[in-house]
């Protein structure tokens, strides 16, 4: 066999091995459908000095999605889950719209700064809250952050006295709504928690010793890891994510409804996640795996009604990535897959596969 | 305890006071002596509340939930968690009322119905024994996938009209005392019975608690885990069809937005029910408790009628806390 055949195959290999081959060769096939479904879709045009197109939708659609997977992925790092996001987002909003509407100055810039310094600081308590339960009390995090899923939805609308509560304050949409530099704040808010992050984990020891706590938190502490600080770290944060998250979903309808507000989005950040290659079993993360599942995720939810199927059939299509995904990801399912190929002369050998 | 007294009783005093219930029925005594107390409180403060007609309507309310709540205490035994159910509850009454809409006969409707929720399970259940896929993310998809599927099928409200289905849902057994109690009530209670029974009785219950105990275990005492696994998967599956049936039933249509967040509800029911979340550990009684402990909140908050619903989720909250941190200090002292 000539060597450049060996070479090109054992790049292709290794290619299809990376933990991010699938999800991005998802997400080119997504756009692939969009682009044939609608020329003009990679279409990006400027207007008013901001930038517009379905890219760009996308993009600013899914940054409260990828701001709650930020968060979700640090804290499946620590082999825990955070269940309480939806309900920390609808609290985080209530918090902000009912401040705003009660106050003499609804409509001001300053009054929606304390808005929203009101609710990340109720997000940042009720993190705080997760963490204690999780890291003192030593309850399984999935347990610990069912107890403020159920309840948060009732917390929030205990803020907002059952109603949906409407705002009218320019510089509180314009979380969602608004642009700099030409580019959606919305986006430029998820992606810099995105960047932040990335830099802190991995230009500082904090992702090592995540993960470290991730595989073994005893062990991390029998070897100097602070590991209940830790992991009271991370909820804290994830709840912040979450809270941002809210505001601008809020900001985004100019309204807040305790019982809808970032409904089941732990259940697309924690997909996210999934997809982007960190495992749910902890000790091992992927932030740029988690920014390619949230874009994948928004991207999906941007195809469906484009190819003409119901906007509510979404559901559908993300269990089917789902499971696709994760069987591609599995250890067993790839060794059924490769005992497949043996069996076929054209498919590598194990001699092949070995050298 | 006074001399006197042991004297007149020698032995029998100090044996009620050494007696202390099995350790694994503790919890479902708390979670009972929780009910009892909330009905007696309820009774004291709210006029007509200890009537036993508030309690055969809170069996009758919440008949889909209990059914539920069985299927997920098999799960949760296993150390497993099926958060598919409320969708899977969406979709049967989906199905059910379309299949009604089409003029199928109600046997074959009831067919149907329970054949896709069992389908749903089995197919979560082989992905999470043969795949390794975790359990949360296997029925995480099944979740999605049944909720799509409703879309697919309707995105309207479907009335269900076939008056066999009306039939069961409007009748009732009297009881003495001029009580009567609801078909799909004493359906539930029927499932409750046959769980209890499965569990205790036969040698799949034991292997769902050898299981739920500890799986390496149980595959080297040569216990049938990929079935059982499996099985409890299909069963949690089967009872959500069950429990959309009788939600067909109680709203008499079809919906995809029925049952939002009643996977939660199911969850909580079988923790406050006393079932140890690790696995291993809990009675099906216990979820059936957990369910009144339930529906007795909503009713205690329609009674007063100065509460919001809202205090309900709250209060399920922090009994879900109460619960989880008991069951916490429990198991750190064994």
């Amino acid at each position: 066999m000539p060597e450049t055949v060996r070479t090109g195959k054992a790049l292709r290999a290794r290619v299809m091995a990376h933990h991010l081959f699938w999800p991005l060769a998802a997400l080119a096939a997504l756009l692939v459908v969009n682009l044939i479904a609608t020329p003009t879709f990679f279409n990006v045009r400027i207007q008013d000095g901001h930038l517009f197109g379905s890219l760009i939708d996308i993009v600013r659609n899914g940054a409260p999605v990828l701001l709650v997977a930020v968060g979700m992925t640090l804290v499946i790092a620590t082999r825990g889950i955070d269940l309480s996001v939806g309900a920390v987002a609808a609290i985080a909003g209530a918090v902000a719209c009912v401040y705003i509407v009660k106050s003499p100055v609804d409509g001001a810039a300053g009054t929606a700064v304390v808005a929203i310094t009101m609710a990340l600081a109720v997000s940042v308590a009720l993190g705080l809250w997760n963490g204690f339960l999780v890291s003192v009390i030593g309850i399984q995090p999935i347990i610990a952050t069912l107890v403020l899923m159920v309840a948060g939805r009732g917390i929030a609308m205990l803020v907002t006295g059952g109603q949906i509560t409407t705002v009218n304050n320019d510089t509180f949409a314009a979380l969602a709504s608004g642009h700099l530099l030409t580019l959606p704040v919305a986006a430029l808010i998820a992606l810099g928690v995105f960047a932040a992050t990335q830099i802190v984990v991995r230009r500082t020891a904090l992702g090592l010793l995540i993960e470290s706590v991730g595989i073994n938190p005893e062990a991390s502490r029998l070897a100097g890891v602070r590991s209940r600080t830790i992991i009271w770290t991370v909820y804290v944060f994830a709840a912040l994510c979450a809270g941002t998250a809210g505001l601008i979903i809020a900001a985004n309808t100019h309204s807040v409804n305790a019982n809808s507000l970032g409904l089941w989005i732990e259940l697309d950040a924690i997909l996210a996640v999934v997809i982007g290659g960190t495992s749910l079993a902890g000790g091992r993360f992927s932030l740029t795996g988690t920014l390619v599942g949230a874009m994948l995720i928004a991207t999906l939810t941007r195809t469906i009604p484009n190819i003409g199927i119901p906007a509510e059939a979404n559901y559908l299509f993300k269990a089917l990535v789902v499971v696709l995904v994760c069987l591609l990801q599995s250890p067993k399912a790839r060794a059924v897959l490769q005992r497949r190929g043996d069996r076929t002369p054209t498919g590598p050998s194990r001699e092949e596969a070995v050298a | 305890m006074s001399v006197q007294v042991s004297e007149i009783e020698p032995g029998l005093l100090a044996r009620i006071a050494r007696f202390s219930p099995p350790r694994r029925y503790l919890p479902v005594l708390g979670t009972f002596a929780l009910f009892i107390g909330m009905f007696g409180v309820g009774g004291l403060r709210y006029e007509g509340f200890a009537d036993p007609q508030v309690f055969l309507t809170l069996l009758l309310d919440n008949a889909f939930l209990i059914v539920l709540a069985v299927g997920m205490t098999f799960v949760i035994l296993t150390g497993g968690i099926d958060l598919s159910v409320g969708s899977n509850v969406a979709l049967s009454t989906l199905i059910a009322a379309r299949t009604l809409e089409l003029g199928w006969p109600v046997v074959a409707v009831i067919a149907v119905v329970l054949l896709a929720g069992t389908v749903l399970g089995t197919a979560m259940g082989l992905l999470i024994h043969y795949f390794d896929i975790q359990p949360f993310i296997a029925t995480l998809a099944g979740m999605f996938l049944a909720r799509g599927l409703c879309y697919l099928i309707s995105v309207d409200s479907i009335p269900i009209k076939d008056e066999t289905f009306s039939a069961i849902a409007f009748g009732s057994i009297s009881l003495p005392g001029g009580y009567y109690l609801g078909w799909t009530a004493v359906f539930a209670l029927v499932i409750v019975a046959v769980a209890a029974y499965v569990l205790s009785s036969t040698r799949f219950g034991r292997t769902v608690y050898a299981l739920g105990g500890s799986e390496p275990s149980a595959l080297l005492m040569g216990l049938p885990v990929a079935a059982t696994k499996v099985g409890v998967y299909a069963i949690s599956g089967l009872c959500a069809a069950l429990g959309g049936l009788l939600f067909a039933l109680y709203t008499l249509s079809g919906y995809s937005l029925h049952a939002v967040g009643m996977e939660l509800d199911a969850i909580a029911a079988v923790v406050i029910g006393g079932t140890l979340l690790t696995g291993g550990r809990g009675l099906v009684i216990g979820s059936l408790l957990g369910v009144l402990v339930l529906g007795t909140i909503q009713t205690f908050i329609s009674f007063d009628g100065t509460l919001s619903s809202w205090w309900t989720r709250i209060t399920i909250g922090v009994l879900v806390l109460v619960f989880v941190v008991a069951q916490r200090v429990l198991t750190r002292r064994s």
